[in-house]
């Protein structure tokens, strides 16, 4: 009874707003950690070493996460197309911007730029670190994740890039994330006090990925 | 009132269909969209042209059969009105007008610019109903005591009036607002607990069965909505299907 669910419409927007959810919290936990770099060298490595080495982390949290974000892009991607078809042949004069936002229309382009994004990060931070541990196995080092954060940063190329894709990161949240209370079906006398917290999680979370990222540079 | 009209044509609904373009004058600012078309058609038939079919009935807001997609927009320009509401004064002289019909998969478009909405009509038929006791012991109404504010919502939702704008208007050509009305309007209420789970079960259902696309929540549809359907509906509907399948 309960896995049918899932086949249905709202199921399937209910997988994609418990995945984005559950995407924010990692968020969240992601950006507490990065935002120790811009004031201490020490924390930063210590947090950083934690979660690498972690058992837990590395061989639980961890396939859950990339598990849970691969789910989320897929089954994006997998609605937009249901969607498109659900139209079938388009309007010649269609004046969406008239009745709702920009953002909330964009939902699949900003998404891709922050799935394009993740190849990047993917490429810069994770291969490297996965190659350290398990494919080279070099010697353990509780002390060189601050240095390999900030030389990445050296490049303004780089910097530019996470600074642009951090603003699509809002953007996909500005609607994404009050969007998946509503999905979950919240949308009652809290929801005014829901819209403005994600409304500020939504420009201040990536905001402050903008500020670690430009500081790194700024600074080294 | 001088006008550039350009209007969709489709013969039935295996045929391609195109716009064909029209020059009209002679129109008051004071004609309904409708009469305007209304004037077009009788020049139609006076050169033995096939005149524009379109919906319409009541001509006053309240039958949901008017549709019509006007230069970008459900019922046109306008906001919370149908497209019989909706007056020529709304355009300027020498405008362009495009006008198309609600364009969805499970709307199929059965003549020019009328389409077919009998899906609505089957969700309803799957669970938009409420038993009622005839037994001869009927309850007065009055002795069920109601909170003024499930009252009000229960009502607000039974406004729909089915045209479905919200379907023609939404990027993914959903029914949710639709159904939802359809569900609320019997949730809030006491005589609607009977077939709560079925219904909005049911409904759900046959919504997804029809092929209508999946919410994104983009709001479109309420801003459309000629009767202002609240897109909370929406969630209160979530909230009745968790609460069905769990
Ligand atoms: C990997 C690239 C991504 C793609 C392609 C993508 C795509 C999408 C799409 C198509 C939707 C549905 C849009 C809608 O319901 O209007 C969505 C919703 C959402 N996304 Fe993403 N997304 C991506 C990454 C992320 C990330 C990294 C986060 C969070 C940090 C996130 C959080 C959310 C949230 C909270 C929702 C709302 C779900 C709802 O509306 O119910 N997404 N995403
Ligand atoms: S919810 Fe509004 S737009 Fe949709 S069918 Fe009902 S009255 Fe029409
Ligand atoms: S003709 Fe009845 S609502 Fe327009």
């Amino acid at each position: 009874m309960l896995i049918s669910i899932f086949k249905s419409s709202i199921g399937k927007k209910l997988l994609m707003a418990l995945s984005g959810i559950f995407l924010v919290v990692f968020l969240t936990q992601h950006f507490l950690i990065n935002i120790t770099s811009v004031f201490s060298e020490e924390i930063f490595n210590f947090l950083s070493h934690f979660m690498g080495n972690n058992p837990i982390v590395q061989f639980v949290l961890q396939p859950i996460l990339i598990f849970g974000v691969i789910f989320h892009f897929v089954m994006g991607f997998y609605l937009e197309i249901i969607n498109r078809k659900s139209r079938g042949r388009g309007y010649t004069r269609y004046a969406g911007g008239q009745n709702a936002s920009w953002i909330s229309r964009n939902m699949i382009f900003s998404g891709g730029v922050v799935l394009l994004f993740l190849f990047l990060h993917f490429y810069d931070f994770w291969v490297p670190e996965m190659n350290y541990k398990y494919v080279e196995v070099l010697p353990i080092d509780p002390d060189r994740y601050y240095e390999e954060l900030i030389h990445k940063f050296e490049s303004p190329v780089r910097t530019s890039i996470y600074s642009v894709s951090f603003i699509f990161l809002a953007l996909h949240l500005l609607h994404g994330f009050s969007s998946s209370f509503k999905t979950i079906g919240v949308n009652s006398k809290y929801y005014k006090l829901i819209k403005s917290f994600t409304f500020i999680f939504s420009i201040f979370i990536p905001l402050g990925f903008i500020f670690i990222a430009i500081f790194h540079n700024l600074m080294h | 009132m001088k006008l550039k009209l350009k209007i969709w044509r489709q013969e039935n609904v295996d045929t391609k269909g195109g716009f064909t373009n029209y020059e009209i004058d002679d129109i008051t600012p004071d004609m309904s969209f409708l009469e305007m078309l209304d004037v077009l058609n009788q020049r139609l038939i006076n050169e033995n042209i096939d005149p524009i079919s379109f919906d319409h009935d009541c001509r006053e807001g309240i039958c949901g059969s008017c549709s019509l997609f006007i230069n970008g927009r459900a019922h046109g320009p306008d906001k919370g009105i149908t497209t019989c509401q909706l007056h020529m004064r709304k355009f300027k002289d020498g405008d362009s007008i495009v006008v198309e019909p609600f364009r969805a998969k499970s709307f199929p478009i059965i003549k020019d610019l009328v389409v077919d909405r009998s899906a609505f009509d089957r969700i309803q038929h799957s669970g938009g109903y409420i038993s009622i006791n005839t037994s001869g012991n009927t309850q007065d109404a009055n002795t069920t005591p109601i909170r003024k504010e499930d009252a009000d919502n229960a009502f607000d939702a039974a406004t729909c009036i089915g045209c479905g704008a919200c379907v023609a208007t939404c990027k993914n050509a959903s029914a949710m607002l639709y159904v939802s009305a359809k569900v609320s309007q019997f949730s809030y209420l006491p005589q609607g607990q009977v077939e709560a789970k079925e219904r909005v079960l049911n409904m759900v259902k046959q919504m997804d069965e029809e092929g209508f696309g999946n919410c994104t929540n983009t709001g479109a549809c309420e801003v459309e909505c000629p009767k202002g359907i609240s897109i909370k509906n929406i969630a209160k509907m979530n909230r009745e299907f968790y609460k069905a399948k769990i």
